[in-house]
């Protein structure tokens, strides 16, 4: 064990921070107040609101060795009650609405809802469909969307640092 | 399809509860009711219903209990002799009032988990029964993410329904594109070119290696074994940005059409694979040894969450759910349909049916997937990788396709316009989940988690 742990360590594998023009039209495009209120540090809930899991997908690799998420003060958290942000995915499905609506309101003041994923921002392929809400601005106030089918995980990286970064 | 009477329905029912045949799906449109049978090759079997009853399969033969309540959910159509009357995927208007199944007994208490859960996964509750720390029962309520796809893919173009059954569980995105694809081309009389199905077979082994790769380093995981989690992430993400140099997406949506595929594999993507290849070789097998010799670990795994081989055979459990548990069934092999009925493979399978059989099936399988994937490369055809799928014309065609976690059923009926005019997609999931919750019994309710992993069950294939 111990010369696989070494061996990680000889040959690290982690990107360097994206600086990308993208994260400064999101962060432009978020509330002043809002970022102010942020600061550097933010504890993330996701939640799956009729997602097809795709966009669960390349969250979990926002945790692997090459994006190492926890490094930019960025962790997902498992209560809504210690949540300073929501990250939403999916059209919101009938069946899933009351699910939303509870654990956005189990999440203390102030908060903040990322939709992530095409189906978030607009339900995506499901339009239309009779048991889907649709975009998660229907059901929760959204206040950045990050798209993609699914957003790969730089591009969540970079609308998530963009909620972080310089006001 | 073959439409049949009320009689040969049932007949066709007691040989499924005999065990001379295994359920492969059931699914109803308005005023008909179909099932899909594997016996040697795959049978659709339709009954008109235009009282909107059928005699209940599930009545005799448990597999289908839960196919019926949707069925009954999505098309009204009422299964005369259904043991269980509630409904399934439609949660109404008060969705909390759902009649979970009593349990009575001295000392018991309830745990209810979900839908949203503690990780990032899909939602779904779990209703556990514990005595102690033991669960004496597991009931599980799903739906919550249905999406209502039967509907959606009513009157889609083929282009648009491709790329819906293609978002039915995103981890099986090709394996679901390819099915669909098969299914339209059966309808249509469509031949793929040689390229474009050696292609297909190349994605298809992708999925299947970067999903195993994943859901082994999760299993650890859920044993507090992250080291293994850490470096299995690794190797998925190199399958994945292979992924995307070769066929430009992750995840490889999209690039499986009805008549081919979408993206050529450029000149470099040879090179890229067979080096992912050498790396996966090179690091993944220190991992396994790793895993099997680190005894805390084993401790988790080993005769933890039993699947007994009477239950994986009864509801012709897909997968590497089936095949720990002694159910020899691979679509690739037991259907042999194209690239694989040319190339060589061997389908891994155990009897013990516990929480490492499982993780030891996925990691043979990865061996097996990564020859594969060389003889692919080394035979590769080329020419043209797509035909011009006509847009009119009609037809009916049904296609079994083994994604990473089982095989996934597609069956469609196309209008003589040229579009969708029903369409069901079925996730080995549907026939996996119930067996979750027989192998939970008389487990801890900590190591729920482990066992969960192992079978790794999809929510939204499930919901549709």
């Amino acid at each position: 064990m111990l010369q696989t742990l070494l061996q990680g360590l000889r040959s690290p594998v982690t990107e360097p921070v994206p600086h990308d023009p993208e994260i400064a039209a999101l962060a432009a495009s978020l509330d002043h107040a809002a970022r102010l209120k942020l600061g550097r540090s933010l504890s993330i809930r996701e939640v799956d609101a009729g997602s097809c899991n795709g966009c669960e997908l390349e969250i979990h690799a926002l945790n692997n060795a090459f994006y190492d998420l926890e490094r930019f003060g960025l962790r997902f958290v498992a209560s809504p009650r210690h949540a300073d942000v929501l990250l939403v995915t999916g059209p919101v499905t009938r069946n899933m609405r009351e699910g939303l609506e509870r654990t956005w309101r189990a999440t203390p003041d102030p908060k903040w809802v990322v939709a992530a994923g095409d189906c978030a921002a607009g339900c995506g392929v499901f339009a239309g469909s009779p048991a889907c809400i649709g975009a998660v601005s229907n059901v929760v106030p959204v206040d950045l969307v990050i798209s993609g089918c699914p957003p790969t995980p730089t591009q969540l990286l970079q609308g998530l640092l963009a909620l972080l970064s310089a006001r | 399809m073959t439409m049949v009477g009320a009689d040969y329905w049932l007949q066709a029912t007691r040989s499924l509860a005999a065990g001379d045949a295994t359920l492969l799906g059931l699914w109803g449109e308005p005023r008909r009711v179909h099932m899909a049978v594997f016996d040697a090759g795959v049978v659709v079997l339709s009954l008109d219903c235009p009282d909107g009853c059928y005699p209940s399969v599930g009545a005799l033969h448990a597999p289908a209990i839960r196919l019926e309540r949707a069925a009954r959910d999505l098309f009204g159509l009422d299964p005369i002799g259904l043991p269980d009357r509630r409904p399934w995927l439609d949660h109404g208007a008060n969705p909390t009032a759902y009649p979970f199944l009593p349990v009575e007994g001295e000392g018991l208490h309830q745990i209810p988990v979900g839908p949203v859960h503690a990780g990032i996964i899909e939602p779904g509750h779990f209703r556990f029964t514990a005595d102690g720390e033991t669960v004496v029962r597991l009931e599980q309520r799903l739906g919550y993410v249905h999406k209502g796809i039967d509907h959606l893919m009513h009157g889609a173009t083929i282009d648009h329904a491709a790329r819906l059954a293609g978002r039915i569980s995103g981890d099986s995105t090709v394996a679901y594109a390819f099915a669909f694809a098969r299914a339209v081309e059966s309808a249509l009389g469509i031949e793929p070119p040689p390229r474009a199905v050696w292609l297909r077979g190349v994605m298809a082994e992708l999925e299947r290696i970067a999903n195993h790769l994943g859901d082994f380093g999760a299993i650890c995981n859920d044993a507090s074994f992250s080291l293994m989690l850490a470096h299995c992430g690794i190797l998925r993400e190199r399958v994945l940005r292979c992924a995307a140099a070769c066929f430009g997406h992750r995840l490889m949506m999209d690039v499986i059409v009805p008549g081919g595929v979408a993206i050529d594999l450029p000149t470099d993507g040879d090179a890229a694979i067979r080096s992912l290849i050498d790396e996966i070789r090179a690091r993944f097998p220190a991992l396994v040894e790793l895993y099997d010799k680190t005894a805390s670990l084993q401790d988790r795994t080993v005769g933890t969450g039993i699947l007994s081989a009477e239950l994986a055979r009864r509801f012709g459990a897909g997968g590497y759910v089936g095949r720990a548990s002694g159910r020899d069934f691979d679509a690739r092999r037991s259907i042999g349909y194209p690239p694989y009925d040319r190339l060589r493979f061997e389908v891994p399978v155990l009897s013990e049916g516990d929480v490492n059989a499982r993780a030891l099936i996925r990691i043979k399988e990865i061996e097996q997937s990564l020859s594969l994937l060389e003889q692919m490369l080394n035979d590769l055809p080329l020419g043209d990788m797509r035909v011009a799928v006509e847009p009119s014309g009609s037809g009916e065609g049904v296609a079994l396709v083994e994604a990473f976690r089982g095989d996934v059923l597609v069956w469609l009926r196309i209008d003589p316009a040229g579009r969708i005019d029903r369409c069901h997609l079925r996730d080995a999931s549907w026939f996996q989940w119930p067996l979750l919750e027989a192998a939970i019994e008389g487990n801890i309710v900590a190591d729920f988690p482990l066992c969960n992993k192992s079978f790794n069950c999809s929510y939204s294939g499930h919901d549709l």
